[in-house]
């Protein structure tokens, strides 16, 4: 458990201080301990739990600059998935509560293995609806590969409007993973 | 897209966080709306002519002292609701200690007083406008709170919500303390305590709807 600790710290500093690599394998590392922290909470909602991990995962890059070396690294990230985690049952009780006839048909279905393997959410669709100065650049440079540089000769953007427009993109993106909304 | 997909896209090129910058934020823009509140105490309501006269009674350090100690226990507590997984710890007990001390001390000075006397007081010579004042001085300090936890990551939202608005509360007395000739313990536990619990519940109440991420 330390060990996993220390490690994942180790990982998530280096990334804080731009090593990519670092910060790639610490996403790695984390998402299965996500994933089986809402698998454990989510009997009941097995289709949840993968758009959970995305979102969770698209919050922690999101805030990863509000993660102070000197904190457990665990407990800034159960912190995070716990709070993504009960923003979803609230957003859900808010849903259920102008579909409550259809509520308990669709609990049956949702139970059933074909209906947990069914991705719900798409996050590139949702990439799509973002205007163009946000979704130019996160396609070119977190898709495609594409250096800053790259991406600003390509767009015709200056290179920190490419940075202003991923940074802000991601925020939008987020909120449009909120908006989405879950439930039936 | 698939999540293994997804932890591509989050960490190719990926830019390096500045962590230090949100202590800086803190500083500059609490610190710059402190002055905002400073200039409308000065210009608004106006210093009170005898306020260096104060300077050597041991209530006015006591005032003084409560306010500040509150605003510095308020900050601490929103610094830590601001990031996630770090505990409350020994915070809530550091806005009670000061809170605690001026209502002991309100009740001694009541004993200490004439039952005709205890009305006039608790009411001093500005009751009703107090509260109000400090409300609006606090507001400055409240938008910029605000403004800087929406920045960060707060996972209890009402807590979080709540302590900027008592650390504006906070700022909001200690500004007011130069124009308000009030010195009474009583007076103070009342009025005061009322001037930063109003600012502390509408944080608590907007918290959940303004800090989300």
């Amino acid at each position: 458990m330390s060990a996993t600790e220390d490690r994942l710290r180790d990982l998530m500093v280096r990334g804080q201080d731009g090593d990519e690599a670092a910060y790639l394998q610490f996403l790695r590392e984390s998402s299965p301990l996500l994933r089986g922290f809402l698998r454990k909470r989510l009997v009941r909602l097995p289709d949840e739990v993968e758009d959970l991990v995305q979102e969770t995962l698209i919050a922690v890059h999101n805030q990863r600059h509000t993660y102070d070396a000197g904190q457990p690294l665990t407990a800034w990230l159960h912190a995070i998935v716990r709070y993504k985690l009960v923003d979803m049952f609230r957003r859900r009780a808010r849903t259920d509560a102008y579909n409550e006839p259809l509520d308990d048909s669709i609990d049956l279905l949702s139970g059933s293995d074909d209906a947990a393997a069914e991705a719900r959410r798409d996050v590139g669709k949702l990439l799509a609806t973002l205007p163009d100065r946000q979704r130019l650049p996160i396609v070119h440079v977190k898709l495609e590969g594409l250096t800053v540089v790259e991406t600003a000769q390509r767009t015709g953007m200056s290179e920190s409007a490419v940075k202003i427009g991923i940074h802000r993109g991601m925020k939008a993106l987020a909120a449009a993973i909120r908006k989405s909304g879950t439930g039936p | 897209m698939r999540t293994d997909d997804l932890i591509l896209a989050l960490a190719a090129g990926a830019e390096p966080v500045n962590v230090r910058a949100a202590r800086w934020r803190y500083l500059t823009g609490l610190g710059a709306a402190t002055v905002v509140a400073l200039l409308l105490v000065t210009y608004w309501m106006g210093v009170r002519p005898d306020f260096l006269d104060g300077l050597d009674l041991p209530m006015f350090w006591f005032k003084e002292l409560f306010c500040a100690a509150l605003v510095v226990a308020g900050l601490l507590a929103m610094v830590r609701l601001a990031r996630p997984g770090i505990r409350l710890a020994w915070a809530p007990a550091l806005i009670a200690a000061p809170l605690l001390a001026m209502w002991a001390a309100g009740i001694l000075e009541l004993l200490a007083t004439e039952p005709d006397d205890r009305l006039p007081l608790l009411l001093g010579v500005s009751w009703s406008e107090c509260p109000y004042n400090i409300v609006v001085l606090a507001l400055p300090v409240f938008v910029v709170a605000i403004g800087l936890l929406r920045r960060m990551a707060p996972t209890r939202l009402r807590l979080a919500g709540a302590a900027a608005g008592f650390t504006s509360g906070a700022v909001g007395a200690l500004v007011y303390s130069l124009h308000c000739p009030e010195l009474a313990a009583t007076f103070l536990g009342v009025w005061y305590a009322l001037g930063m619990l109003i600012p502390t519940v509408v944080g608590a109440l907007i918290g959940p709807r303004l800090l989300r991420w």
